[in-house]
């Protein structure tokens, strides 16, 4: 019982929840880039790129894309912490195998929180071309917690938490369930 | 663990495997940036460096040079040979002085070793060994076994024969500390002379015959002939030694099976290796120079996150 005390935790989006949400924001992206063609979908490693996948299957299999360019972004040389945070940052794996010169690039991560990932995001995506048009797809946006002048334009869910709490994402195929919650630190 | 335990990086000597297994995983990031078309990322760009070789080098200051500034970090070179060293000054001087303008991580070859271990004992800094003498070059050794980890897969169980010149060289001393640390079996080949008495005792393997030791192994990395160190003659002639531990292609095809070739440069043509070896599809010679620049951009990266 102390222990459940303890270690909290709310659920903040069930996984029926979570599914019907993927597939607004599906519709969404639609909307906006109907074919694709011009479009490319980029997650934010490590937790976007759940989000990015699980998006971009949605759209082939079930809103019939022909194609879509998916890659993943890793941030972590861009970040603007190196040397101040206490915990060591550990690179994950950059794939992207295009260019996205002239493309409209839809950044893509689980969690809006400070907003520092986006910034170091919006400078590493650079590396890679000058994208015509770039915007933000979060499942979750925590509310009045920036440090940046950064807001998403697909949102799954806005979200008010302290900053002692933490919004864990969790997916099927990394955790075993799709859940959202709210923990305690 | 994403933090390495040594805060330098002095000697494969004084890593762990894991440090290795970390330095090789941040290096394989490293590469895929410096494959982009943009290959600059800005986390050091708070961090000065100082590249102080007091020993010639073409490709490791280069590479050195290169990871730094793919990194962001500004960088200073200095060279004994124009430098006030000529004037008398003394090591621990002579960094000082560089480091109270603002240093935070020095790069030295020097041609005594332990002058790196010297160095951290006694100055404020993180310090890189690019070559300390016959003792150590750590980042050379890293970026062979990279680049084996990267033709073969992996080191572990792999069979690795140093030929030429063991008895001088820094490069085969901190591979065979980085092979045997991953678990790979090491033999070392060349004349009796150039082979240091006591080699046994690090866990490796003498074969004075080139033949069978290219039998035996997976991969044979070539050193050098290396002229400059020598004081006295070691071997007979250099077309004697080319006669019997140069490689050829005419040895390679006698074996059953495709070995990997690699070779720290500067290749002497005609020498430890011939043209035909060196510059065929079994030779990882060039990946070695390219996996140089990412280990040492690893290298860096993972030392000065720990510079508070």
């Amino acid at each position: 019982m102390l222990v459940a005390q303890t270690m909290s935790q709310k659920v903040l989006l069930s996984s029926k929840e979570i599914h019907i949400i993927l597939h607004r924001l599906a519709c969404q992206l639609l909307e906006n880039h109907l074919d694709f063609s011009n479009t490319v979908l980029i997650g934010i490693q490590p937790r976007g790129s759940f989000l990015a996948n699980r998006l971009a299957k949605i759209l082939k299999e079930e809103y019939k894309v022909r194609e879509i360019k998916l890659g993943l972004l890793d941030i972590t040389f861009f970040r603007d912490d190196f040397r101040r945070s206490d915990k060591p940052l550990e690179a994950s794996t950059t794939n992207i195998d295009f260019l996205v010169e002239g493309k409209n690039v839809v950044l893509i991560d689980d969690v809006l929180y400070t907003g520092r990932s986006i910034r170091a995001a919006l400078t590493a995506i650079q590396s890679f071309g000058r994208p015509q048009e770039i915007e933000l797809l979060t499942l979750i946006d925590r509310r009045f917690s920036r440090h940046l002048p950064i807001q998403p334009n697909y949102r799954g869910r806005q979200v008010d938490a302290i900053n002692e709490e933490k919004v864990k994402v969790m997916w099927e195929e990394n955790e075993g369930k799709d859940g959202v919650y709210l923990v305690n630190k | 663990m994403s933090v390495l335990s040594v805060k330098h990086l002095l000697g494969i000597k004084y890593l762990n495997e894991k440090d290795i297994q970390l330095i090789f995983e941040t290096a394989d990031q490293f590469k895929e940036v410096i494959n982009r078309s943009i290959k600059k990322v800005p986390s050091l760009r708070d961090i000065t460096i100082a590249n102080i070789f007091f020993e010639n080098s073409t490709r490791t200051k280069l590479s050195f040079e290169l990871a730094e500034k793919r990194l962001s970090a500004d960088v200073i070179n200095f060279s004994a040979s124009q430098s006030s060293v000529k004037k008398g000054e003394t090591l621990i001087d002579t960094v000082n002085n560089i480091l109270s303008m603002k240093v935070d991580m020095v790069v030295m070859r020097h041609p005594n070793p332990g002058a790196g271990i010297f160095l951290a004992k006694h100055v404020k800094a993180a310090i890189i060994n690019a070559g300390d003498g016959a003792h150590e070059h750590p980042t050379q050794a890293l970026l062979d076994s990279y680049s084996i980890r990267e033709k073969l897969g992996d080191v572990a169980g792999k069979k690795v024969v140093i030929v030429g010149d063991i008895l001088h060289s820094r490069v085969a001393l901190s591979n065979i500390f980085a092979l045997k640390l991953q678990g790979a079996e090491v033999k070392v080949c060349g004349p009796k002379t150039l082979i240091p008495k006591y080699i046994e005792t690090l866990g490796v393997g003498v074969e004075p015959n080139l033949q069978k030791a290219l039998e035996w192994c997976d991969v044979a990395n070539m050193l050098r002939v290396q002229n400059e160190r020598m004081d006295i003659s070691y071997f007979p002639s250099t077309r004697e030694y080319t006669q019997q531990f140069g490689i050829n292609r005419h040895i390679l095809d006698s074996l059953q099976k495709e070995i990997v070739i690699m070779h720290p440069g500067p290749i002497n043509r005609g020498v430890e290796i011939t043209s035909d070896v060196a510059d065929s599809s079994q030779s990882i010679i060039l990946h070695q120079v390219e996996n140089g620049v990412a280990i040492r951009m690893a290298v860096i990266y993972l030392l000065a996150s720990q510079i508070k």
